[in-house]
């Protein structure tokens, strides 16, 4: 398979997350999103490493599965926490900072 | 058409169908099932390059842990409702046009500048073994960092969580 059929498929996936984001209101939808992307630049960087033929990039990718892992568990945290206060997900209700 | 072409093919058109079932479904369990779906694709994708160790860690750690999660709190507040109320119509027309456009650009710019070939046959770099030798090797430090930043996310989960 040329390189480019791997960059396309994740740069698909990637604006696919970026597009989710970007439309939605749901916060839980939202950080989904955010992981689509974290996971089309994983098959990015395996598809480099299997390109040139080297470790370091899957390296790479298992710490940023390590970063993900823990990036949902703060934010999964915090969802929850805006949820006991106003009842709801939906990012529209958090613009206090606008005012 | 090999076994190979085609197994590349399914899984990605199953990768991206799976994912704008995510951003288009309306219920969250349904999106939360479909991103399920979306990793095992990119697993399959992991496989066919060889990658063994990653397919496994991306199935057990992502659709086995990080999405349960995502699933339990979807339960736990009782989300599943179809009542999500929608962004206006021009605000969702917008989204989709700048994620459109920026694919359409970063397309154009990299259809004819890279060249390289993943071949289909296979390497070890992706076992276990030789992924372990370099991780423990040159990359124990990062390693031993990672341990610390766990700790630090598993305490500011507990700490952002708990009630007042």
């Amino acid at each position: 398979m040329p390189i480019q059929y791997y960059l396309f498929l994740s740069l698909a996936l990637f604006c696919i997350g970026i597009a989710g984001t970007l439309m939605r209101r749901n916060a839980i939808i939202i950080f989904m999103c955010i992981e689509l992307m974290l996971n089309a630049v994983n098959l990015l960087l395996v598809a480099f490493s299997k390109m040139h033929n080297d470790a370091a990039a899957q390296i790479f990718v298992f710490f940023s599965m390590v970063v993900a892992a823990a990036e949902v568990a703060v934010g999964l945290a915090i969802i929850v926490m805006m949820y006991r206060k106003v009842h709801s997900v939906d990012i529209n209700i958090l613009n206090r900072l606008k005012h | 058409m090999s076994i190979y072409e085609v197994l590349f093919w399914f899984l990605t058109a199953m990768a991206i169908g799976c994912a704008l079932g995510v951003i288009l479904s309306r219920n969250p369990i349904n999106s939360v099932l479909f991103l399920i779906a979306t990793f095992f694709a990119v697993s399959g994708h992991y496989l066919l390059m060889n990658a063994q160790f990653l397919a496994i860690v991306n199935i057990i750690v992502y659709a086995g842990a990080i999405m349960v999660l995502f699933l339990f709190v979807i339960m736990l507040m009782n989300l599943n409702a179809d009542t999500e109320p929608q962004k206006n119509r021009l605000v969702q027309f917008a989204g989709i046009i700048s994620g459109g456009v920026l694919f359409l650009v970063v397309l154009a710019a990299l259809s004819s500048s890279t060249r390289g070939f993943v071949e289909e046959t296979s390497t070890d770099i992706g076992l276990i073994k030789n992924l372990g030798k370099t991780l423990f090797t040159q990359y124990v430090l990062p390693f031993e960092i990672s341990s610390v930043l766990f700790l630090s996310a598993m305490i500011g989960a507990v700490v952002i969580g708990r009630k007042e």
